[in-house]
């Protein structure tokens, strides 16, 4: 049997950061550590370490799909790079699409919008917030950021019961991301 | 002794890291981020890589068919 390392326990801060988010909106920002460490990691290193050893969510869905998952193969055309590029594509716009509202909330353009958008469509009013003792653009940004992570979350969990447990990981922009980083890297390698 | 069967891994894959996790003999690595790879001296065809692979990227083959290839 294998003895378990620290970084098995990561989906701990998964859950915890999410937790964090329904308390106070601002602790969204703790959420770019998860987006920025596995690019270093592909840039730097050269491979994907972060998927295969440090990504949280990953194992939160491995857990929860040993109980919950149908375990059934995904369809074909998630894997590939047609869809994979696709939805990172799609994926990024949405990203620059709530840079952009945080940019006009800073030139005072737009006022603070305090509401978690899912699926880029379900505005939820958040009544959890507290954004007292920040400038406006931060307290946007927290919000733009937490409905990124909601929405990616919620699509996981709804591939993990449909499909497998780590579902998501065939399509998850941040995994498509890593990999091209990491063909860029090794281009010309045999 | 070498087993009969093997596992293969088609272009596609997409690099999670689930197949190296669960493989008991620790025969999968991903060096280069790209695609995982599969030792053939280690590898004994057991087939719980297959079962996880979110991609369904992974098939149990005889081994030499893999050989061939």
């Amino acid at each position: 049997m294998k003895t378990k390392k620290w970084y098995d326990y990561l989906w701990v801060v998964e859950i915890t950061y999410f937790v964090l988010g329904f308390f106070n909106i601002l602790f969204a920002w703790i959420g770019m550590i998860f987006f920025v460490t596995p690019l270093a990691i592909s840039a730097i290193k050269g491979d994907k370490l972060y998927c295969n050893r440090y990504c949280g969510r990953g194992q939160l869905f491995a857990k929860l799909g040993s109980k919950f998952s149908r375990n059934r193969p995904m369809p074909p055309f998630f894997r590939t790079p047609y869809f994979r590029y696709g939805f990172l594509a799609f994926f990024m716009a949405m990203f620059f699409n709530m840079i952009f509202a945080t940019y006009l909330v800073f030139a005072g353009v737009s006022s603070l919008s305090e509401t978690l958008t899912l699926l880029w469509t379900f505005k939820v009013p958040w009544a959890f917030a507290n954004t007292s003792g920040v400038t406006t653009w931060i307290a946007q940004y927290a919000f733009g950021f937490y409905s990124v992570m909601m929405t990616s979350t919620i699509l996981g969990i709804v591939t993990m019961v449909l499909f497998k447990p780590r579902g998501f990981c065939v399509y998850c922009p941040m995994g498509t991301m890593t990999q091209g980083i990491c063909k860029l890297k090794h281009k010309g390698e045999s | 002794m070498k087993s009969k069967r093997i596992a293969t891994i088609d272009t596609l894959c997409v690099a999670c890291g689930t197949c190296m996790k669960e493989c008991p003999f620790g025969a999968i690595s991903i060096p280069t981020g790209i695609k995982a790879l599969v030792n053939l001296e280690i590898c004994v065809g057991c087939g719980k890589c297959s079962k996880v692979c979110p991609a369904s990227v992974i098939t149990i083959v005889e081994r030499e068919v893999a050989y061939e290839n």
